[in-house]
């Protein structure tokens, strides 16, 4: 079975290709990339073309921070349902995080998610093992055997390792396994009962802050003790001005330190909490214009390694309630494309640089046999049309939930079939 | 003429909407000082006082406004309502507004929560205080008083004493007094005043003594003592030494000050008692006219004008 994908821009980073090509997959692997029309399939038996005619085609996008609430939260999400909110985003991977019930923090709850992912999901899913032992920040996990089972990298995500000591040993025993630490970095006793930036907005809204500060000091001492102990550091959803600052510093000391944005927070601001639409609830919160700005400077200069969406789907029950009291997070994943092209047209960075930031560099920081248009790769590709326009309609999403500010937005970029290896798994429907 | 379908804060009113409840308020008020207190204006109006958060003053002031105006008026307070029971406070709101009543009044403890029913019922709303956020009712009334006694707002010197963070009247009053065009100046300890509030168009300080100076009102606010547990105070008796109105710091005020408290009242941690005795202390003036600014509210809301009330 062959398939040929022509007519296309091919933007291939990891390989410095943009250009127009056609591409040949064969037995769900690349067999050829090449100019246009250059490729017959004549003499090819069982094959299909797909006309991917003004639209880009690129490795699949990889999402390295998503919560597909399985085991424990089905409601919200399922392996199945997320992979296909995934795949209907042009995702081909993605990492889960471990702040399921039970915790992923044993090497048989690994086992059942990459299980469940092989079974149900239309999608490659990795796993990411908690750092501690039910979230707790009490006892460090069982790394080794949750790295044997397949996890890529360790965090307690939405729960921050607050004791220092115990961050600093989660440095050290890493080291063993090489695999990076994830922080989501929030000094927990800053944002007790926060539910969005500490500002005029809050202020005015006479809701809760939490102060951008919780953020900042949790970083610098996470790239203290790197700089201490040795591993290797993953700075989850950079929200703060300073922590891109302090990332940079740290880069610029030759530390192993990466990190990554969530589209809404290079998009939004806090001012999108009046009218408490609970949809504009998230950890870390929206944040303000100067930060924002920060943000887009970090992903212009690199500072800011990859995009991520921290897509964290939430029933409407959890939703439709006080501002104070909804759960953090919105669905990403299915329009992190829309959203980072609005950068592209801000010419913050050229459309290879924001595909690379979805591809190659996660890929290689995590080190995943993915993100590239190499031939004998396994063929996970995204096709989209940067072009079409279209208005986000959430009751339209693919993952179970809907919760999202961008309800109604006119956007741009649209992705029109996902493949994994060489299989299509998504093809938007005609519209 | 008053366009406002809720009175959900005194943000988005204009001074010409402030005007017109202050002058409708005055037009109320003599109703509650007849034999039969009762005027028609409302007969067959269904009134619901949604209180999910405990409070006597305002909760009563908003029945006795209604029944004065003849309309059936239901109290819920959070323990008996469903929401006890696991149901979602929309579904509560919606099951209410089924019934076709005419206003619901809400009280709740978390910020924005009226303003989020307003966006699921078509009934009008009061908010009668959320969370942090705003108690406009309140403000109003703190409005009225202070008209009633100076005769006009313009220009007027307020400043509010105590904790500035954790007050929906605070946030209410700066709005209409910004409005009504009265300087304002937020007086208590750091802890208490939140980093960004200059940005709301008003002066920080933290010295009381200085402040009451050039002050033409004075409006205490209620400390709520489980705050020392959050490191936001030392103690109350530091509090107090600090921050309580007392006649020896009322003697650098100017002789016609007024003193306002929202209330209930610590007393002996925010204003001593004898200055809450005192001739300048309007706060049982406050409470009085809390009920004809709230008649003058609800029969707004419901269509009335200014022009028609005899």
């Amino acid at each position: 079975m062959t398939v040929l994908i022509k007519n296309g821009r091919v933007i291939d980073p990891a390989n410095n290709i943009d250009a127009p090509k056609d591409v040949l997959i064969d037995k769900g692997k690349i067999k050829a990339v090449e100019s246009p029309g250059k490729i017959s399939t004549g003499d090819l038996k069982n094959s299909s073309t797909i006309d991917a005619k003004d639209c880009v085609v690129c490795p699949g996008f990889i999402d390295m921070h998503v919560h597909f609430r399985e085991p424990g939260f089905e409601y919200k999400e399922t392996i199945e349902s997320g992979c296909q909110s995934a795949a209907a985003g042009g995702f081909t991977s993605v990492a889960v995080m471990p702040n399921t019930n039970p915790v992923n923090d044993t090497r048989s709850v690994t086992e059942l998610m990459l299980s469940l992912a092989k079974t149900k999901g239309i999608i490659n899913v990795y796993a990411i093992g908690a750092i501690t032992q039910g979230l707790a920040g009490e006892r460090l996990s069982e790394m080794a055997d949750l790295k044997d089972a397949g996890a890529i990298a360790f965090s307690d995500d939405g729960c921050p390792v607050m004791n220092n000591e115990l961050m600093r040993r989660a440095f050290e025993y890493s080291k063993m396994f090489k695999l990076p630490l994830i922080q989501h970095s929030e000094m927990l006793d800053l944002t007790e009962g926060g539910c969005m930036n500490e500002g005029t907005v809050s202020t005015e809204l006479g809701l809760k802050g939490m102060p951008v500060e919780a953020e900042d000091i949790m970083v610098y001492r996470d790239i203290a003790l790197l700089e201490k102990t040795g591993g290797r550091l993953h700075v989850a959803h950079v929200s703060s001005r300073n922590s891109v600052d302090l990332v940079r510093q740290a880069k610029a000391k030759g530390l192993p330190v990466t990190c990554e944005v969530a589209p809404h927070h290079f998009i939004l601001t806090d001012e999108a909490v009046r009218g408490y639409d609970t949809n504009t609830k998230m950890s870390p919160p929206l944040r303000t214009r100067k930060d924002v700005e920060h943000i887009k400077e970090g992903l212009r200069d690199g500072t800011i390694d990859i995009i991520a969406t921290d897509h964290a789907p939430h029933d409407i029950t959890d939703k439709q309630v006080e501002y104070q009291n909804a759960c953090f997070g919105i669905v990403g994943l299915e329009t992190a494309l829309p959203l980072t092209l609005k950068l592209v047209d801000e010419k913050i960075f050229s459309m290879s640089d924001a595909i690379k930031k979805l591809t190659s560099t996660p890929a290689d920081i995590f080190n995943l046999n993915a993100g590239n248009l190499s031939l004998g790769k396994g063929a996970d590709i995204s096709i989209f049309n940067p072009d079409f326009k279209y208005s986000i309609n959430v009751s339209k999403f693919h993952s179970k939930s809907k919760n999202s500010p961008f309800d109604g937005w006119q956007v741009k970029g649209k992705v029109l079939h996902t493949l994994v290896r060489g299989k299509i798994v998504y093809s938007a429907a005609e519209n | 003429m008053f366009k406002s379908k809720n009175i959900l804060g005194t943000k988005d009113l204009l001074k010409d909407d402030i005007i017109t409840i202050l002058d409708t308020a005055d037009a109320f008020k003599e109703v509650s000082t007849r034999p039969i207190k009762k005027v028609p204006t409302l007969r067959g109006r269904t009134v619901i006082n949604l209180f999910f958060e405990p409070s006597t003053r305002t909760r009563t002031s908003f029945e006795i406004a209604g029944k004065r105006l003849s309309a059936d008026v239901i109290n819920i307070s959070g323990a008996t309502s469903s929401t006890v029971k696991g149901e979602n406070i929309i579904d509560t709101a919606q099951n209410l507004e089924a019934m076709n009543p005419d206003i619901i009044i809400i009280r709740h403890s978390l910020s924005g929560v009226a303003e989020m029913i307003s966006q699921f019922i078509e009934c009008p709303i009061i908010n009668a205080g959320d969370g942090y956020h705003e108690h406009p009712t309140q403000a109003l009334l703190d409005l009225y008083t202070i008209r009633e006694a100076k005769g006009s707002l313009k220009g007027l010197n307020v400043i509010i004493v105590g904790d500035i963070a954790h007050s929906r009247v605070v946030r209410s009053n700066i709005y209409a007094m910004k409005t009504m065009g009265m300087n304002i100046k937020l007086i208590g300890p750091p802890t208490m005043i939140p980093v960004e509030i200059k940005s709301m168009g008003v002066c920080v300080d933290y010295y009381l003594e200085d402040a009451v100076r050039d002050a033409d009102v004075i409006m205490m606010l209620r400390l709520q003592t489980e705050r020392q547990n959050k490191f936001l105070l030392s103690s109350l008796r530091e509090y107090s030494n600090l921050f309580c109105l007392t006649s020896k710091i009322l003697k650098k005020a100017k002789k016609d000050v007024l003193i306002f408290h929202p209330g209930p009242v610590n007393r002996g941690i925010e204003i001593s008692p004898d200055v809450m005795e005192s001739t300048r202390s309007l706060i049982l003036k406050q409470v009085t006219n809390g009920v004809a600014v709230r008649m003058a509210l609800m029969y707004l809301l419901l269509g009335g004008n200014n022009d028609s009330i005899n």
